[in-house]
């Protein structure tokens, strides 16, 4: 028997039960779809937090105090600006390095307030960071010195404060005490769900007094290539403890954040298709059940197909070769379900969905596999039948 | 090329049923000439139907020798077993046995699926047989849409289109009101007068075994009668007048009974 010919068998067995081919069908497009839709949210997600860590600027080095990882305890804080200093010495260039004091504080203008991230930085923020300006100017190291009650409001803070007059050299009140605007940032964007664009920027030294502390939360310093982030982060770290001995000094790069979240989101994505691929199984255990009805319901069928010479392997390719197409199809069809749902969800919620060609290739591959795997035991025991036994079947 | 058509030696076939060997075949031994009409005739549960199935292939025997067309079937595989089938010999069944939802062509041109022929000679090959059983008309049809007779006539196209040696046909009446039965039976004799095709058919009914020029009677699993061997009865030469066969595959070498006759 001709290989067209067994397709054609096929086909014509499926057309003539619509209904239960469909049905059997549902369970393998559910599957697949699934498939593809999971796994398309679990990479938009991953893109996204790689583009966000990306968006903050190239080759920057966070320091923080104590250790970093994920279940450690939060560390207060003893590093203060004489410690910046110190660093600043180390790295050898002052101006690749920025130090963060973070407070969440209420801010009013007139009647209307916001709640929002009070940061104490300095001029060299803009050095390490990519946080372009869309009105005024930055901080400057005037501001620091003489600790002027200056501030740079992210884009929403602007928005919600002045709404549509300009803040440029108007006057917000943080904690009683009075502050002028001098710049305006655009928006950029949340990062680990930190929200930029509700901070406001003010001198470190202001802020210090503020909030009445000494300490620094943070410092950020941008290498001067690539190949001088690793080199430094450790020349930084050793320093830091040299200076603080028996205490621990944590410095994470944007790659080692990369690696750590692409890791993670990879697993979940993972952890998401396997789910998915469970549905697939059950879609198959689906079509193995069908066939072996099929199988029962045309033993005469079978019975006079061996009559007039049909071979065991001639029986068993038109089975298999169903059981295949059954899956197939659903999966072409649920991988055009898949695709489209993704392209759905990411038009019409903030899931970023991005649908990858592997996870296609993958889902209709194992939609196949699907069909021979869950094929063949119906379809051999429809080879395997007594010509003599099938044909007398009722 | 001279080789019978069906040869039988010391034929038996028991089954297992629940422990318990049932002889549905005795020992039976037999010669079929390509050519010959042929009713084995018997009571139900007289081995005849077994005996059918042994001659079809669809069935091996116990033991003793089974030669079709001059092949010792007990030498072959299934797949083998399955050519030979689709070459050597046609069915026709008493419940017809088409397929419902394909058209008489289709159903016509199934054998030769088997045979690897390519679709456009199927299809040429089937228009001829169904045109040979009077049905060139109902190509299109299904069998829901066709009288018994009809689709008995269209099972009867089936097992000729791949030239057998042989048709076998099981109780090929049974289903069938007089008329039908008779057309049917009026097919088979023209087949086997005209074209050489031989017939052996199976059935209980006395009248319809009465067309047969040769009649077997089956009785507990052995041959109780046979009303001639080869050579001494049949019109199985008229074969060389028909049309459309090889002298060699028809008829050649068997012309003595219509000389004598």
């Amino acid at each position: 028997m001709r290989a067209a010919e067994a397709f054609r068998m096929a086909l014509e067995a499926l057309r003539a039960n619509r209904l239960r081919s469909a049905l059997t069908m549902l369970g393998v497009i559910i599957g697949v779809s699934a498939v593809v839709v999971l796994v398309a949210v679990g990479t938009g997600a991953k893109n996204a937090v790689e583009s966000e860590i990306a968006g903050l600027g190239s080759n920057i080095i966070l320091v923080v105090p104590g250790r970093l990882g994920v279940g450690a305890l939060p560390t207060q804080s003893r590093l203060d600006l004489a410690d910046v200093a110190y660093v600043r010495r180390v790295v050898g260039d002052p101006a690749r390095v920025t130090v963060s004091v973070n407070s969440g504080e209420t801010v009013r203008v007139g009647r209307s307030e916001a709640f929002v991230t009070v940061v104490g930085t300095d001029e060299n923020l803009p050095n390490i960071f990519d946080r372009p300006l869309r009105r005024g100017r930055y901080l400057s190291e005037t501001d620091v010195d003489t600790r002027r009650r200056v501030a740079v409001l992210g884009s929403e803070v602007a928005e919600t404060l002045f709404g549509d007059v300009d803040p440029l050299g108007r006057q917000l009140t943080v904690s009683g005490a009075r502050f002028r605007v001098v710049g305006v940032y655009e928006p950029v964007g949340a990062t680990f769900g930190v929200a930029r664009d509700q901070e406001i920027h003010v001198p470190v030294t202001t802020a210090q007094r503020l909030l009445g502390v000494t300490r620094i939360n943070g410092i950020a310093i941008g290498a001067s290539g690539p190949d001088q982030i690793e080199p430094l982060q450790r020349r930084v770290v050793d320093a830091l403890t040299e200076r603080y001995p028996g205490e621990r000094f944590s410095a994470v790069t944007q790659t080692q954040l990369l690696g750590t979240i692409g890791t993670v989101l990879g697993m979940l994505t993972g952890v998401l298709a396997a789910i998915a691929g469970i549905s697939l199984l059950v879609g198959g255990v689906g079509v193995s059940n069908i066939m072996l009805v099929g199988v029962r319901e045309r033993t005469r069928e079978i019975g006079l197909r061996k009559a007039l010479g049909a071979r065991q392997r001639d029986v068993l390719a038109q089975f298999l070769i169903e059981a295949v197409l059954l899956t197939t199809i659903g999966g072409v069809i649920g991988i055009l379900l898949g695709v489209g749902g993704a392209l759905l969800i990411a038009a019409l919620s903030p899931v970023p969905a991005a649908v990858t060609w592997w996870s296609v290739a993958l889902a209709f591959g194992v939609s196949a596999a699907v069909g021979v795997f869950f094929g063949v035991a119906p379809a051999r025991r429809a080879g395997r039948l007594d010509p003599v036994v099938a044909l007398r079947a009722e | 090329m001279t080789s019978a058509a069906f040869e039988a030696v010391g034929l038996t076939r028991s089954y297992q049923s629940e422990g318990v060997s049932v002889d549905a075949l005795r020992g039976v031994d037999l010669r079929i000439e390509p050519g010959e009409f042929v009713a084995i005739v018997g009571p139900s549960g007289s081995g005849k139907s077994t005996l059918m199935h042994l001659l079809g292939c669809l069935d091996r025997p116990t033991s003793g020798i089974l030669r079709v067309d001059g092949v010792d079937v007990s030498t072959l595989s299934d797949t083998h077993l399955a050519e030979l089938r689709n070459r050597a010999v046609g069915f026709v069944f008493q419940s017809f046995h088409l397929l419902a939802r394909t058209a008489a062509l289709d159903n016509v041109a199934l054998p030769l699926v088997y045979r690897g022929l390519p679709r456009a000679e199927r299809r040429r090959r089937a228009r001829e047989a169904l045109e040979s059983v009077g049905l060139g008309h109902r190509i299109g049809h299904r069998p829901s849409q066709m009288s018994g007779g009809e689709q008995q006539r269209v099972a009867i196209a089936r097992a000729l289109v791949g030239d057998p040696r042989v048709v076998l046909a099981d109780e090929p009446t049974g289903n069938l009101d007089t008329r039908n039965g008779a057309e049917v039976m009026a097919i088979l004799d023209r087949l086997n007068a005209e074209r050489g095709v031989g017939v052996v058919l199976v059935t209980h009914d006395s009248e319809v075994a009465a067309r047969a020029r040769r009649q077997i009677h089956v009785r507990d699993g052995l041959i109780e009668h046979d009303s001639g061997t080869a050579g001494s009865s049949g019109r199985a030469g008229e074969a060389g007048a028909g049309e459309g066969r090889e002298p060699g595959e028809g008829g050649a070498g068997r012309t003595g009974p219509v000389e004598a006759g």
